[in-house]
């Protein structure tokens, strides 16, 4: 449910990027979405797609770059991916461990179209 | 093509807002703590019997979110403390702007402890910093032992657990034991309370701990 005010953030930080003229460019954003971010990608998608429609950026999209949940163990040292989200070391059963990755929510590019030559 | 290189939080404008709140409850010397769980887990109820622990011998403030009605803060009215209601008309979590924005009706320099009840919901509000000094996740006895396990997000985020109606135990399929093990299985750094609204069992355990997190900041007043 959240997905739709985590598109609106999305479409902000695009705003502060892009000129305004250059916005019918975009085309891929690329956002890194951890596993265990709390956002579904699928529905972020569509909220996005919902937001943008009618708008300078309708013909943009999200290219969406899944970051597992990896768990670094501090006392054997191994970093293991939990798709549960458990953090507790399945090696070696320690609970000293940390989170690495797959708590990412974060715009990493955005790519435009380059303007068309016949135009200028 | 070309491309932009952007490498931004997407949370970024709500986690500075919350960076501003943290910093102004820093400076009024406030515990504050965001308390968050499924609908009707007890948040309220967990209140009620704090704020009748207290009495007058803390000066707690409340800002209650819900998706509608003030029935919450109706509730936390009679209590006589400064009560603050969000209406979030559909939204599923409370943001850092909706709680800045309810700040300038507290008086926080008369404040020792302010609570954020969030909206009802074990998904959203895990991404959305307030400013709090921490999140209590609570889980009462009723919703099921493996509750931690279907919704880890909440409770990697969360330093404390409050395991609430344990006098229910007898009559629901529920050991209190396996919430935690599963809740500690994510996140093994949760500190554990045990609840009911209704026996009052636990409930002072848990307010002297609250009392002793605002006392370590009230010295410094």
């Amino acid at each position: 449910m959240h997905e739709l005010s985590i598109a609106e953030n999305i479409v902000e930080i695009i705003h502060q990027h892009v000129e305004e003229e250059r916005l019918r460019d975009v085309r891929a954003v690329s956002v890194k979405v951890g596993t265990f971010s709390g956002v579904v990608a699928d529905s972020l998608e569509f909220s996005y797609q919902a937001i943008t429609a009618a708008t300078p950026l309708e013909q943009s999209f999200l290219a969406m770059e899944l970051i597992p949940f990896v768990v670094l163990c501090e006392e054997c040292n191994e970093k293991l991916i939990n798709d549960d989200g458990i953090t507790q070391c399945v090696s070696c059963g320690s609970y000293k461990t940390k989170i690495i990755s797959g708590r990412e929510l974060q715009v990493k590019d955005i790519e435009l179209e380059d303007v068309k030559k016949e135009f200028v | 093509m070309s491309v932009l290189t952007i490498e931004r939080k997407v949370l970024e404008k709500n986690d500075d807002i919350a960076r501003r709140n943290r910093e102004l409850f820093a400076q009024h010397k406030l515990f504050v703590i965001n308390l968050v769980s499924s609908p009707g887990s007890g948040k309220t109820s967990l209140l009620e019997q704090t704020l009748k622990y207290f009495g007058k011998s803390l000066r707690v403030a409340i800002i209650e979110g819900d998706v509608q009605t003030d029935f919450d803060a109706q509730r936390i009215a009679k209590f006589n403390v400064p009560v603050v209601q969000i209406v979030t008309n559909g939204g599923c979590h409370l943001e850092a702007k909706l709680v800045s924005d309810a700040l300038s009706s507290f008086d926080l320099k008369n404040v020792d402890l302010l609570v954020i009840e969030n909206v009802g919901n074990l998904v959203c509000p895990a991404n959305y910093d307030l400013g709090e000094a921490l999140k209590v996740v609570l889980v009462s006895t009723t919703e099921g032992d493996d509750k931690p396990l279907k919704y880890p997000g909440m409770f990697h985020n969360a330093s404390i657990l409050v395991v609430n109606k344990i006098d229910l135990v007898p009559y629901v399929n529920s050991n209190p034991d396996i919430i935690k093990k599963n809740s500690l299985q994510i996140n093994p750094k949760l500190k554990v309370f045990e609840t009911s609204c209704t026996t009052n069992k636990g409930i002072p355990e848990w307010c002297e701990w609250l009392r002793s997190q605002t006392s370590k900041r009230a010295d410094l007043k």
